[in-house]
């Protein structure tokens, strides 16, 4: 316990600190650098402050602080996205992040702007991925398209189109197989999907959004770069902020690739959805 | 991503600058160990863990003697190493098994972190060891868990236990009476995932501690968790005091400084780990070869084991000596694809290379495992004495050796150009003054 304690007392004198010394900028590294936001981030942010407070002539931790959240606000800022009708959501990501849930939360979501929405199994890859996404279609009363374990997905995708088409729902959300992204052949699987979407259903908009979980660390960015490589990425859907972990690892991605955060979720209930604010994302960093 | 490569560089630089040998200075160790601070934060080690680490480690290097056989940075990333090792457990440790049967294997952790697949591979292993194990689906949480691990038990044969979505407490304990009376083994506990500040669910945790005392309680991380590793792994050690820890999806490419992280906060062996998607895809832990990758060395041990399984010692030596006198003929060619097959394929060992792992996607399209394939079987439809000596295969021959091997005279005129060259090319190595130097033979390499 004895890292933890120590960890938690220094959050709480970091700011009650009245002078804008070495120790201060020590302390507010352990804090970012504690978000997961990684050390080259941190240290970027700390430069920033630094010339900021000499700028501004701030000498006081009070208005540091609120320097600090600015600088963390605006370094959120990505364009946003905005949803058009029809709409073929394909969601991807790393085994274990969330994906199936997400789903649910965002039909919930569209379902709330009384929209129509399809579902389609694409994860005919891990066992039981199938059940688990028709339990949330029956819940939320949706329909789903599906196949057996072992389908091809792709064909799985093209009737879901199909059938978006012939009874115009406005919103169809795509389930894709977990795969790490170092593997290739489930990759060109992706691009498979992909190619179907945009060949099937041309006028509709097309967001791929991959989900992330908020207690990884660092290779969160290498999972956003890889499938990027592979597919074009809108935006992250940023999950499991219920717990403790703060998502830092966020900045380096929006700083560095430029997807922004669409959604963040916070729960395994399906109105545990919001749609991304930064304000709050950052004072739960500063908490 | 930073690579050992990197790592070395930036300590290459600060020696180079100071040192004149002799014994490594408080101002070098200081400098040194920023760097390697950074490179265990970029590796996800938790902040305050890297803290205390460095502390730790600075105070041993400082005024240690230089070995005439290391630079200072293989001598500092030597003592880094060696104290990662040291700090993750030494040796390998196993899985405790109860005097009594059945042995019960409890499993926990956050969503996501991979658990019903690790209890499937788990059951499986000890399959294979001649258990008789029993999986239990606590999971009555999330849709369909129960019906992923019934999946998983019938794939590999082995009973699963459910009771649907009664309370799990009374789900063990019927499975522990059943494991017993039907006299099996093992019993491996599938519980939910669950946040460590969940409360309610922390408490169901403890409940089927109580009501059944499991011989092993093991904490399922997903290896790429972040910072969050300390406060998990803390509140679940706290709560069951748990016996050990399994990483999951490792082979991936994170760096796995949760590792360090966990092993360091709880202070509870790491037994195994998850190395892919398919169920026979679990190792035990080895505490050097995850210190090597959280340094970014790349995994050279295992490479070095599999290299041993699939060549022995005698045929290596071999290979080496036609190496030298560049007598490698087409025989040997055909060996070392086979062993290269036995190690898992080029890629897997790629996989395994310090500086390639990051780097693996983009050079993945150029490998192609298939023309392997081909040029083995045109070798194959070779004579030995066309083997051995390539010089004589003329153009009838060639004919001949492509129709038995399927493929089209070029591919057999490509096969014989590839393999000239690669002899020039061993030739070049071995004495590159006589190509105009180092740079010069690059160039002519990067020509071909």
């Amino acid at each position: 316990m004895g890292i933890f304690k120590r960890f938690f007392d220094k959050l709480k004198y970091t700011f009650k600190r009245t002078e804008l010394n070495d120790d201060f900028y020590d302390e507010l590294e352990s804090i970012l650098v504690s978000s997961d936001m990684g050390v080259e981030q941190a240290l970027d942010i700390m430069d920033e402050l630094r010339i900021t407070c000499k700028k501004k002539l701030i000498k006081d931790t009070e208005n540091a602080q609120n320097e600090l959240k600015q600088i963390l606000i605006d370094r959120l800022d990505a364009e946003e996205v905005e949803f058009n009708y029809p709409l073929i959501i394909t969601v991807v990501g790393v085994n274990g992040v969330g994906k199936t849930t997400s789903i649910a939360k965002m039909t919930k979501f569209f379902q709330n702007k009384k929209k129509s929405v399809l579902l389609a199994a694409g994860d005919t890859f891990r066992a039981a991925a199938t059940e688990q996404l028709s339990n949330w279609a029956d819940k939320l009363k949706v329909k789903i398209v599906k196949q057996g374990e072992g389908a091809d997905s792709a064909s799985v995708v093209f009737d879901a189109i199909t059938s978006m088409k012939a009874k115009n729902y406005d919103v169809l959300i795509v389930d894709t197989a977990g795969r790490l992204h170092t593997k290739t052949n489930l990759m060109k699987e992706l691009e498979k999907i992909n190619n179907i979407v945009n060949r099937e259903y041309p006028e509709a908009q097309k967001l791929n959004l991959i989900v992330l979980d908020a207690s990884i660390g660092q290779n969160s960015i290498a999972q956003v770069k890889a499938f990027k490589d592979t597919v074009n990425i809108d935006g992250i859907v940023l999950t499991k902020l219920d717990g403790t972990a703060k998502g830092g690892v966020v900045y380096p991605i929006i700083n560095e690739l430029q997807v922004p955060i669409i959604f963040t979720g916070f729960g395994e209930k399906v109105d545990d959805l919001d749609v991304f604010d930064k304000t709050s994302f950052v004072e739960k960093i500063l908490m | 991503m930073a690579l050992f490569s990197s790592l070395s560089e930036r300590l290459n630089h600060i020696f180079s600058k100071m040192t004149k040998h002799g014994k490594l200075t408080a101002l070098e160790i200081k400098e040194a160990m920023r760097e390697i601070r950074v490179a265990l934060l970029e590796a996800d080690v938790n902040f305050s863990v890297a803290k205390d680490f460095i502390a730790k480690v600075s105070e041993l290097a400082v005024g240690e003697e230089i070995l005439k056989s290391l630079t200072p940075t293989q001598q500092v990333i030597k003592i880094v190493r060696d104290n990662l090792i040291e700090l993750m457990g030494g040796e390998n440790q196993k899985l405790n098994v109860s005097p009594k049967p059945p042995t019960v294997i409890m499993m926990c952790g956050l969503q996501g972190s991979g658990k019903t697949t690790m209890c499937g591979k788990l059951a499986l292993k000890l399959k294979k060891e001649g258990k008789k194990p029993l999986l239990v689906a606590c999971d009555i949480y999330r849709p369909a868990a129960i019906d992923q691990l019934k999946v998983l038990g019938k794939s590999i044969q082995i009973d699963v236990f459910e009771r649907g979505t009664q309370n799990p407490v009374k789900t063990c304990k019927e499975a522990v009476a059943y494991a017993e009376k039907f006299s099996l083994d093992t019993v491996i506990i599938d519980t939910a995932g669950r946040l460590q500040i969940d409360e309610k669910l922390m408490q169901e945790l403890k409940e089927i501690k109580r009501a059944i005392n499991p011989t092993e309680i093991l904490l399922v991380i997903d290896a790429m968790i972040g910072q969050e590793a300390v406060a998990v792994s803390t509140a679940f050690n706290d709560a069951l005091d748990v016996s050990g820890v399994v990483l999951t999806k490792i082979d991936g490419d994170t760096r796995g400084g949760a590792a360090l992280s966990i092993r360091s906060v709880i202070g509870k062996p790491i037994k195994f780990v998850g190395v892919g998607e398919k169920l026979t895809d679990i190792e035990p832990f080895y505490p050097d070869r995850m210190a090597s990758r959280i340094l970014g060395m790349g995994d050279v041990l295992t490479l070095i084991d599999k290299a041993q399984e699939a060549m022995d010692e005698k045929t290596a030596k071999e290979m080496e000596r036609k190496f030298k006198e560049n007598s490698f003929d087409l025989n040997d060619y055909i060996e070392q694809v086979n062993s290269l097959k036995k190690m898992g394929g080029l890629k897997s060992v790629l996989s395994m290379m310090p500086g390639i792992s990051g780097k693996l996607k983009q050079i993945e399209d150029q490998i192609d495992e298939k023309k392997l394939e081909r040029n083995k079987a045109i070798i194959q439809s070779m004579t030995p004495k066309e083997r051995a000596n390539p010089d004589i295969i003329n153009g009838s021959r060639r004919q001949r050796i492509a129709k038995g091997a399927g493929v089209e005279v070029s591919d057999v005129n490509l096969l014989i150009k590839q393999f000239n060259q690669s002899k020039e090319m061993m030739k070049m190595m071995k004495n590159p003054k006589a190509y105009g130097g180092k740079m010069a033979m690059i160039r002519k390499l990067m020509g071909n």
